[in-house]
């Protein structure tokens, strides 16, 4: 049987005046229903741009250059606009960074959320109404009958946050792409949230694909992660092994960087050299490997690819 | 100094800020009748904390609790409504601005945005020079160099980049800068506000591990705040949890993180996401915070404290300190309600 989603060596390019520079660079990875998949990675690293170029939201100077994206068996990354349109936001959803940036303050709630019912459905205004509520009580807003006529501006952060996730389920998608939703929250409230979305997803046989900075997130959500580093996939496996058993150096280096993971407190913690390399300047070989402490002669004249590395987990690096 | 090596104290600090407006916006309708009425938000409210030498106080909270305003009332950037700042020994937050300028010699700050806090139109030279020109108008050019170039080579910035803009660094060599030029007049005590929060994982690496070298080296005194329990774990020998304005746990950072004592406290730290770790059953809090322009009565807590009771809602609980040294303001705690 075919995979839910299907990415097959995605190439996304943006053109410059100065030339084209590669934004993700040979992106594959798969997804099942009901599958979490943490997208893990440094300001920059490519994460947003692979979660955006899924439903075709790049735009110019971006373009998918090259590779595939298959959803339900079907090449998505040829639709048309129109035919993208059927898909984004009613089969695959998104859930942006910034809940005080994403819903619009001079609209109701209610006025939002039927909106978009009603853009992909041919459905009654209370009938929209109706499917509306049963969402908002799906994702525990308390009093939802009141919200609906409320403006974004009369609500908390974390409750935009749960209003967005509902937004997002109105249509009863099969992914939920989820780019940093917790990051403008705070950690009671990210919890929540977290807790909220992997609920959804068990109950609804929901994929998700999470994209964050904060591995500690992804570790508690995820079943499986990629970590990604310059346009790069460099580490692909099931979380759990990947954050306890890191094989890729920059893996390893981001984890022992964060405090309490394992230096004790007041002790140096463990950094990585340098800083990612911006996009215009990769440097030739492994991107990695002026800040590996493994480094070889190979890694600075050879791009390593993604290989099995055992347990399930695939690394692209040449050491191991 | 004092004696007993208290560098810096805070009694009973308390800061409202008044955002009521105009008086058209003060206009009120009560009862038939036309009246003024004044919007406060009650920021800090009688908030008391002292800082050894040596030490790094945490303050951790979430946003609104005002651990940042707790901050620049500290430096004297806002000035409190009442309550008294000490400094080394000397009262510091009645003070003029001439007054003052020993002080802030002494105390520096570094803020959150490294994108915000320097200069666009500034190079390197030129930001980290003022401060030492209106500090020691008595040092030459070559003197303020050399200090220049000590700095910058302790905080791991390359000479050559000395007549470079902020826009030309990153976020974290920006925030390399900021730390050189809160270094660069030789501060015994520095408030951090959020120094590594708007940097990659990688790079607040980097940063902690520059701070923590610094304080080594310089002896520094830090007053820290932010809202990442990990690296408040990592770095802090106490930590204040602060929620709506008031002070609800003090305690050194070992015994806070082994065992918390205040509901929010223990809420607070369920909800950290530990890597590699299924987290442990979440404590959930009722509710949402409160605004801080109408507070609760009582313990400010208490209408999402599992353990309110009558008392809660009516008095304010006072600091008490435990057997440990653990210090908690909470009757649920002093009437050992609180089930562990």
């Amino acid at each position: 049987m075919s995979h839910l989603l299907d990415i097959q060596d995605l190439e996304v390019k943006f053109a410059l005046r100065t030339g084209d520079i590669t934004a993700i660079d040979g992106v594959s990875f798969v997804l099942d229903r009901g599958e979490k998949l943490g997208l893990v990675g440094e300001s920059g690293a490519g994460k947003s741009v692979t979660g955006f170029s899924i439903i075709n939201l790049i735009s110019k100077p971006g373009y998918i250059s090259k590779g595939k994206i298959c959803f339900e068996g079907n090449e998505i990354s040829s639709y048309s606009d129109e035919q993208m349109r059927k898909i984004r936001g009613n089969r695959i959803s998104m859930i942006f960074q910034d809940p005080m940036m994403t819903l619009n303050p001079v609209f109701t709630i209610g006025f939002q959320m039927i909106e978009t019912l009603q853009a992909h459905q041919k459905i009654s205004k209370s009938d929209a109404r109706e499917i509306a509520l049963e969402k908002l009580k799906k994702v525990h807003i308390p009093s939802p009958e009141q919200r609906l006529s409320q403006y974004p501006h009369e609500l908390s952060g974390g409750m935009r946050q749960r209003i967005i996730i509902a937004i997002s389920l109105l249509t009863d998608p099969a992914i939920i792409i989820a780019d940093e939703p917790t990051t403008a929250l705070d950690v009671t409230i990210q919890a929540e949230i977290m807790d909220l979305l992997q609920e959804l997803c068990e109950s609804d046989n929901m994929a998700l694909i999470l994209i964050t900075h904060d591995l500690g997130v992804v570790s508690q959500v995820t079943e499986k992660i990629a970590v990604m580093y310059a346009g790069k996939i460099i580490e692909y496996g099931s979380t759990d092994q990947v954050v306890k058993h890191p094989v890729h150096p920059y893996t390893e280096g981001l984890i022992k960087s964060i405090p309490g993971t394992v230096i004790k407190p007041g002790e140096d913690l463990v950094q990585i050299p340098g800083m990612m390399p911006t996009l215009t300047n990769i440097p030739p070989g492994c991107a990695f490997n002026p800040r590996c402490y493994l480094k070889g002669a190979i890694c600075t004249t050879q791009t390593p690819e993604l290989k099995d590395v055992g347990n399930g987990v695939s690394a692209a690096c040449h050491m191991k | 100094m004092n004696k007993d090596n208290t560098i810096l104290s805070i009694k009973n600090v308390v800061k409202h800020f008044d955002i009521s407006g105009g008086f058209l916006d003060q206009l009120r309708l009560k009862k038939g009748k036309i009246c003024l009425e004044k919007t406060t938000v009650k920021a800090v409210n009688d908030v008391s904390l002292f800082i050894k030498k040596g030490e790094t106080l945490s303050v951790v909270g979430e946003s609104g609790c005002g651990k940042s305003t707790l901050a620049r009332v500290v430096l004297g950037l806002y000035p409190p409504n009442s309550g008294e700042i000490h400094y080394g020994g000397k009262r510091i937050d009645n003070l003029n601005h001439e007054q003052m300028l020993p002080f802030r010699k002494k105390m520096q700050m570094i803020f959150q945005d490294p994108y915000a806090s320097l200069n666009p139109r500034k190079t390197v030279q030129q930001t980290l020079e003022e401060p030492l020109r209106f500090h020691h108008p008595e040092l030459s050019g070559n003197e303020i160099n050399d200090k220049i170039d000590q700095v910058m080579e302790q905080v791991g910035v390359d000479q050559a980049w000395i007549k470079r803009y902020p826009h030309e660094f990153s976020g974290g060599q920006r925030q390399r800068i900021s730390i050189a030029r809160g270094l660069i007049l030789d501060p015994e005590f520095i408030v951090a506000d959020e120094p590594v929060s708007a940097l990659d994982v990688s790079i607040q690496a980097q940063i902690l591990n520059l701070l923590m070298k610094a304080g080594r080296e310089r002896d520094l005194t830090y007053l820290f705040i932010t809202h990442d329990l990990s690296v408040v774990r990592h770095i802090s020998t106490r930590v204040a949890v602060m929620y709506l304005g008031t002070i609800c746990e003090l305690a050194k950072a070992e015994d806070l993180f082994a065992y918390p004592r205040h509901p929010y406290t223990k809420a607070l730290l369920s909800a950290i996401p530990v890597v590699g770790a299924k987290r442990a059953k979440q404590i959930k809090l009722k509710g949402e915070v409160p605004t801080p322009v109408n507070l609760p009565t009582g313990c400010v807590f208490h209408g999402r404290c599992v353990y309110a009771n009558q008392r809660c809602i009516n008095q304010i609980p006072a600091l008490l300190t435990l057997d440990n040294g653990t210090q908690v303001a909470c009757h649920a705690v002093e009437e050992n309600r609180v089930i562990s």
